[in-house]
């Protein structure tokens, strides 16, 4: 919430009577969303239509790279089934072709040895195991004549299942080979199983002869993920492929998956049937993967920045306007008012007088009236209670000249002057002032204290509109004071040119948000009790004068008021100021 | 020294004019402009004292007829407040002092006394 408190437009709080007809807050609220609806609509549609289309894009290319491993995939699988295949029927057709007799018999068994060597090559050795799991006969760089393989797992399989492939392992010179045993069975003869070791070279050179691109591999895995030929990216055969963390199983198809880098790799597998090797494909499609990853986050980022950036101007947009519409009303009213009040004292003007011209003659009658008597009375020789009609005489006649400073202050009243220019003696000014809310202090228990040091300078000013002002200020201060405060009010020189007319109470005091708009026309904390004109009237005089004011408020403190009145009034005020 | 009063209160002209009588002043008065300048075509007056709202021939009007008719007569504008605006344009019009309604008679003597040995030789 504070971040709001910190943005919202300074007009948000301002509850001013005068201005409700129009909803300033709701003005702002339909400005802003309808700018951010029209401008951020389309921006997200095509930030939208653009995701989708590259999505799209990216899903035809990834297809297609699929497609590629799958028919690798495919070709490979069938040429690695056919390899095997072919050996598997090598050893089966020496099985049909000599008798177990003729197999134990070595030099029989070395010619046809040495016939699958020339044929179809790769033949490290050739062994003939009978039904007990007995090696009757081998040829081949060990001696291994005689091993009894009945316990091994190799040989328990191909009883059941009769042929076995073995996993790829390093032996004879360190190349890596790996073992078929096929198991022959015919009617009237007993059982035995015929086992060749053949090099993976052929194999290596049948995978490598399948062009792959730079970044793609093709390998053989055995069912623990142990490479059993080369890989171009994953080291030699017998090294672990790193991208699995558990054996392949029976899972085939493709998957994404990520390098030691992070970077994203295509990885194809597929079983090849009735042995433990799984063909993996490898790709990575680095350009395309990376490109897509790069693109999304540049159009989520673009579009973050354009939202935010956006977001601010609306913001800064839209408070400005309202803002300023706001101010255009307050001035407008504010006119509006004081054209009113104007017209009103205006009229008030008229009426008072007109009933003092009215009275002024009547009055000027009985003053003629009282003259004559007292002439005629002073001239007369005494005459019974000549004393007591002199005396009822002068009560006439003062009440008269009462009757008339009332009237002529009426029609000064009435009269709506621009600036005058008079000597003004400040000490008589304020006193005069007090004059008017002396009572209300008194009745309040409330002092005044007028502190003016001698000869504080007389200034050139319009006398009633200082008296204005001071009986705004005053009237102020007396509305902060609870029963029984205090007003100090002193006049200082301010350099060559100015006075200063303080003016303190130890009232309420003034509200921190509230001191910048006290000036402002329409604030009042007075409630329904102010106009809120008081001290915009005040201020307008001030500032017509060429002076100003200033407040210092600690709230349950007091409240200072300092008018600062230049000497004599500036060129500016000059040319109002009726020619006397 | 003779004296012209004019004002539309007869009340208030013919009082006045006792109240001169009786300092031993000569004086004549009218209740309006119109009468008043009837007066000046006859006789000679060194002070007329006309008041500024009469109906009929008003105060500025009176003023400018009585300075045609004797350029020489001293004027006091009679008036019910003391305007600026009124004060200048009875100035500019000819009259030479004014005096706020109600009149002390001392203040319209001491007027007269200063004006006519001081100014008017």
């Amino acid at each position: 919430m504070g971040f709001w408190e910190k943005l919202k437009p300074d007009f948000w709080d301002r509850r001013d009577s005068e201005l409700e007809l129009l909803n300033y807050r709701r003005l702002w609220r339909t400005t802003f969303w309808l700018a951010v609806v029209v401008t951020l609509a389309p921006l997200v549609f095509l930030a939208g239509i653009n995701f989708y289309q590259f999505a799209r894009q990216y899903e035809l290319q990834r297809n297609e790279i699929d497609n590629n491993i799958q028919r690798l995939m495919g070709t490979s699988r069938v040429q690695i089934s056919y390899f095997l295949d072919e050996r598997r029927a090598a050893l089966t057709y020496v099985s049909l072709a000599d008798t177990f007799e003729q197999l134990s018999d070595l030099r029989q068994l070395s010619a046809v040895f040495s016939r699958l060597r020339r044929s179809f090559g790769g033949f490290v050795d050739l062994g003939l195991i009978d039904g007990a799991g007995i090696q009757r006969a081998y040829v081949g760089p060990y001696n291994l004549a005689g091993r009894d393989y009945k316990e091994q797992d190799w040989y328990k399989e191909v009883q059941i299942r009769g042929i076995y492939v073995s996993d790829v392992f390093l032996g004879h010179r360190n190349f890596p080979h790996f073992v078929i045993a096929v198991r022959h069975e015919r009617e009237g003869e007993p059982p035995y199983v015929i086992r060749a070791t053949i090099d993976t070279g052929r194999l290596n050179e049948l995978l490598r002869a399948t062009d792959l691109q730079p970044s793609g591999d093709l390998f053989l895995l055995n069912q623990q993920g142990v490479l059993q030929t080369p890989s171009r990216l994953y080291g030699g055969v017998l090294a672990r492929f790193p991208l699995l963390t558990s054996p392949p199983g029976e899972w085939s198809g493709i998957k994404q998956m990520e390098d030691a880098q992070g970077a994203p790799v295509l990885v194809g597998m597929a079983r090849i049937q009735g042995t433990p090797l799984t063909l993996v494909v490898v790709n990575q499609p680095k350009a395309l993967l990376q490109k897509w990853d790069l693109l999304r986050i540049n159009v989520i980022i673009m579009v973050s920045l354009s939202i935010v950036a956006i977001l601010v101007v609306i913001w800064w947009v839209s408070s400005t306007l309202v803002s300023r519409i706001y101010e255009a009303d307050l001035k407008r009213a504010a006119t509006l008012h004081e054209a009113e009040y104007t017209n009103k004292l205006a009229s008030i003007g008229r009426l008072a007088s007109g009933v003092a011209h009215e009275i002024n003659n009547p009055v000027a009658i009985i003053n003629e009236k009282v003259g004559l008597m007292q002439d005629i009375m002073g001239m007369s020789p005494d005459f019974p209670h000549k004393e007591k009609f002199l005396r009822q005489a002068k009560v006439i006649q003062d009440s008269v000249r009462r009757v008339s400073e009332i009237t002529h202050r009426l029609l000064g009243f009435a009269r709506h002057l621009p600036l005058k220019s008079e000597e003004i003696h400040l000490e008589a000014l304020i006193k005069e002032v007090l004059g008017f809310l002396g009572k209300e202090a008194e009745y309040r228990n409330i002092d005044i204290n007028v502190r003016i040091p001698p000869g504080i300078p007389t200034i050139q000013a319009d006398k009633g509109q200082i008296q204005q002002v001071l009986l705004n200020i005053i009237n102020n201060s007396l509305a902060a004071l609870e029963h029984g405060g205090e007003i100090n009010i002193a006049v200082a020189p301010q350099g060559e040119e100015q006075v200063a007319i303080s003016i303190s109470d130890n009232g309420v005091g003034i509200a921190k948000e509230h001191l910048n708009s006290i000036f402002e026309p329409f604030f009042s904390t007075k409630g329904k009790q102010g106009t809120g004109l008081g001290l915009s009237i005040t201020y307008g005089i001030v500032r017509k004068m060429g002076g100003h004011i200033e407040v210092e408020s600690e709230q349950g403190l007091g409240t200072t008021f300092t008018v600062i009145l230049p000497r004599k009034q500036s060129s500016a005020a000059k040319p109002e100021a009726a020619a006397e | 020294m003779r004296v012209l009063l004019i004002d539309d209160e007869k009340e208030l002209v013919s009082t006045l004019s006792e109240r001169l009588d009786l300092r031993g002043i000569d004086n004549d008065w009218a209740t309006s402009g119109e009468a008043g300048l009837e007066l000046i075509k006859r006789e000679t007056y060194d002070w007329v004292v006309v008041d500024l709202k009469m109906p009929g021939l008003g105060g500025f009007e009176t003023i400018r007829a009585i300075k045609r008719e004797q350029p020489r007569a001293n004027i006091i504008l009679l008036t019910g407040h003391s305007g600026p605006d009124n004060l200048e344009q009875a100035l500019d019009m000819g009259a030479d002092q004014y005096l706020v309604k109600p009149v002390e008679i001392e203040t319209l003597l001491s007027l007269m006394q200063q004006d006519t040995t001081e100014v008017k030789p």
